[in-house]
């Protein structure tokens, strides 16, 4: 898992033409693409990314993206399959250093930290940007070792006692507490579908990150899994910067306050859920959200 | 609507009309199946009867029931229990009087060696390990039964035929008739063979044993073991997990698998050049033994490791580096617990191959013959698979069914690694 991360410094310009089919077909779709509509930035942000470009290969996957995450609220990243929007926040914890054809230009800072810099590690920058994935991942061992992992390796804890504590709030947090006090000993992999997401949630928010990626929390789940996470997302805004991806413009419009649309690799249109969903800016965003496409 | 309805029906028929025709093809394809599989159990079983059939009768083994005067005379004249003159002392002496007086009618010179030949030359060893243990026995008479030839063990168990004329039975018409004398006194009794498993090697098939092959085997699985396992392990590891992709690695992955290929003999080959021509190491000995099954096993248990690592699902190291776990904390903490019963099926059946080896070990000398029970890694020793080579290609009658007895050991030993690595993959198998 060598990775071949390679720092650009940040260009104000348009995304560089790129050769290969992928590219190509980027620039030619995006004709009519007259810069990000809607204000990219916010008053409190938790994490600032600026004109980011995004390779796999030859193949661009993000172009030219600029986008803050702010702090104690929700932004979901909606748009068509294969747009960038899971690309844009795998960037922001660097999960995407471990493909190996992958590389990001551009300036992602958390705390005025930029996360792409050689010399920062990535282990605590993932202990503060934490993220949720699309499948449940429990790790094949208790609930209890299950929520304790992170704090065990980050040292969060004093004694025993400090890691019961964490795992009983981490717990309480994502609601699952009551469910599983009695069970702690038992695989983290029993649980049924939604608890199993919710116990990675317990694991995420354990390590006390600043900024909770997830990335289609839902869409292994059922409908009432769904509601409770969606309930629980709402509480967490209140301690963390969330950014969210879905497929789902219900869900998008129930748990978010900002709403980004990214359509080929490009941030078409960000602002206010609500203004989002009524009075879209861009014709790209109005096809989607009346289901004209995606 | 009416056609529409039309258009369905035809379709139904035609998947009626192809079905007979589908159902016949699975029908075949299974009927292909099951043949393959009961040939392949045929050929086991034969393969097993055979074996059996011809092994069985090595772990029994004739006695002759004798009356042995410990004669203090010739065993110990100063009567000082000396333990330098008891084992000195003439016991073969002894086994020839005994018999003397078991035959009266026995005169010449030539008869007298017909006689003493029906018991085993290793007779007077066990008089002088019951003496030595317990030299109270001087001086009395005790009915002992002592381990007969190879020859009067094959009359006894059939493998010479009674009724063929003289001329063609290793065993004489004189001989013969004392051993039906012995048959009706009942002084001739099959007994379990205790020797097959405690003695070494010996050029007498009676007195021959697996112990000192079976101890061979062992010293040489254990290097094996030490020595293949965690290299193979760290090897995979870093060749999965942590080694760039470039040029380099990529040769070094065509070669391990090229290794896998490569006929063993070849890694005796190099183990002789290598280890006992450079390094000077001992011939014959079981560590070369080792370190030559290590280069054989190592591309085996690489490759098993690696897929391994492999088939642990992505998901699992994403959660990891997701909390903040370093690479190597991903990978110590959560992919190689995961990876670690495939990685022991993997040596098991390395390991198991290891043991069944013939051909390089030949070339370091590990075929020589070895009566001594080895004692350690250094000392000169053979392993079961050569061991049945070497009886295979002996002339005695009396090695067939010890050849036959020495693989079904052998089998067992194989049987025994493979429900070992079943056991292990089943009991460490986690789900995810």
């Amino acid at each position: 898992m060598h990775t071949t991360i390679q720092y650009m410094a940040a260009e104000n310009t348009l995304a560089p033409a790129v050769s290969g089919d992928g590219g190509q077909a980027l620039a030619e779709d995006s004709r009519d693409f007259a810069g990000t509509v809607g204000d990219v930035t916010v008053a409190n942000p938790a994490m600032t990314a600026r004109n980011v470009n995004v390779w796999y290969g030859e193949q661009q996957a993000i172009i030219d993206t600029s986008l803050d995450i702010g702090k104690s609220q929700v932004i979901s990243m909606i748009g068509p399959s294969g747009c960038g929007k899971s690309t844009f926040i795998r960037c922001l914890n660097r999960m995407n250093d471990t493909i190996d054809s992958c590389r990001v230009t551009g300036d992602i800072r958390l705390e005025g930290q930029n996360i792409y810099d050689k010399k920062l590690d990535v282990v605590p920058l993932r202990a503060q940007v934490g993220m949720v994935f699309q499948k449940p991942n429990p790790f094949p061992k208790s609930i209890y070792d299950n929520v304790a992992y992170g704090p065990r390796i980050h040292g969060l804890a004093e004694d025993k006692q400090g890691v019961d504590e964490i795992v009983e709030t981490s717990l309480s947090k994502a609601g699952l507490w009551d469910e599983v006090k009695d069970r702690l000993g038992e695989p983290g992999t029993g649980l049924s579908g939604g608890q199993q997401q919710r116990l990675c949630i317990a694991r995420t928010i354990a390590v006390s990150p600043e900024v909770i990626l997830m990335d289609e929390p839902c869409s292994a789940l059922d409908p009432i899994a769904t509601a409770t996470i969606e309930e629980l997302i709402d509480e967490l805004r209140q301690h963390y910067a969330i950014a969210i991806v879905t497929h789902s413009m219900q869900q998008a419009a129930r748990v978010s306050q900002r709403t980004a649309y990214f359509h080929l690799g490009r941030l078409i249109e960000v602002g206010a859920t609500d203004d989002i969903f009524t009075n879209p800016g861009h014709r790209l965003t109005e096809d989607y959200i009346t289901g004209r496409f995606g | 609507m009416n056609s529409h309805s039309d258009k369905r029906v035809r379709t139904i028929d035609r998947v009626n009309a192809s079905l007979a025709e589908r159902y016949a093809r699975e029908r075949r394809f299974r009927t292909a199946g099951l043949a393959a599989v009961s040939l392949g159990l045929l050929f086991v079983s034969f393969l097993f009867i055979s074996i059996v059939g011809n092994g069985y009768t090595a772990f029994h083994q004739t006695k002759i029931a004798l009356e042995v005067f410990f004669d203090p005379q010739q065993l110990d004249p100063d009567g000082r229990h000396d333990y330098d003159a008891l084992t000195r002392a003439d016991y073969g002496g002894l086994v020839k009087a005994s018999m003397r007086n078991s035959f009266p009618a026995v005169k010449t010179r030539q008869e007298k060696r017909a006689l003493y030949a029906m018991v085993s030359s290793g007779a007077a060893f066990e008089l002088q390990h019951m003496v030595l243990a317990d030299p109270s026995l001087i001086g009395t008479t005790q009915a002992v039964w002592l381990t007969a030839d190879d020859d009067i063990d094959m009359l006894v168990k059939g493998h010479i035929d009674r009724s063929v004329p003289e001329s063609e039975r290793r065993v004489d018409d004189r001989t013969l008739a004392w051993v039906e004398r012995l048959e009706q006194e009942g002084a001739l009794k099959r007994r379990f063979n205790t020797a097959f498993f405690t003695n070494g090697d010996s050029r007498e098939p009676e007195l021959a044993g697996i112990a000192g092959a079976v101890m061979g085997s062992c010293y040489v699985l254990l290097v094996t073991l030490l020595l293949a396992f965690p290299i193979a392990v760290a090897t995979a590891v870093y060749l999965e997990e942590f080694a760039p992709r470039n040029r380099w690695t990529d040769l070094i992955e065509v070669n391990i698998n090229n290794l896998a290929a490569v006929p063993s003999i070849v890694f005796g080959l190099l183990g002789l050049a290598v280890f006992i021509n450079f390094f000077g190491l001992p011939r014959s000995a079981a560590l070369v033994g080792g370190l030559v099954l290590t280069l054989m096993t190592l591309p085996t248990i690489i490759i098993a490791s690696r897929a391994a690592l492999k088939s642990v699902p992505p998901s699992i190291r994403e959660a990891a580096l997701g909390v903040g776990a370093s690479q190597q904390q991903t990978i110590f903490h959560h992919v190689l617990p995961l990876a670690l019963p495939g990685m022991l099926t993997g040596t098991i059946i390395g390991m198991a191959q290891a043991l069944g080896e013939t051909a390089p070990l030949l070339m370091i000398g590990m075929v020589a013959f070895i009566v001594d029970i080895p004692g350690g890694a250094l000392d000169p020793a053979t392993v079961l698979p050569v061991q049945i080579f070497l009886w295979a290609d002996s002339p005695e009658r009396a090695f067939v069914e010890r050849t036959s007895g020495a693989i079904m050991v052998l089998l067992f030993f194989l049987v025994t690694m493979n429900a070992l690595a079943v056991v292990l993959r089943k009991r460490f198998e986690r789900r995810w």
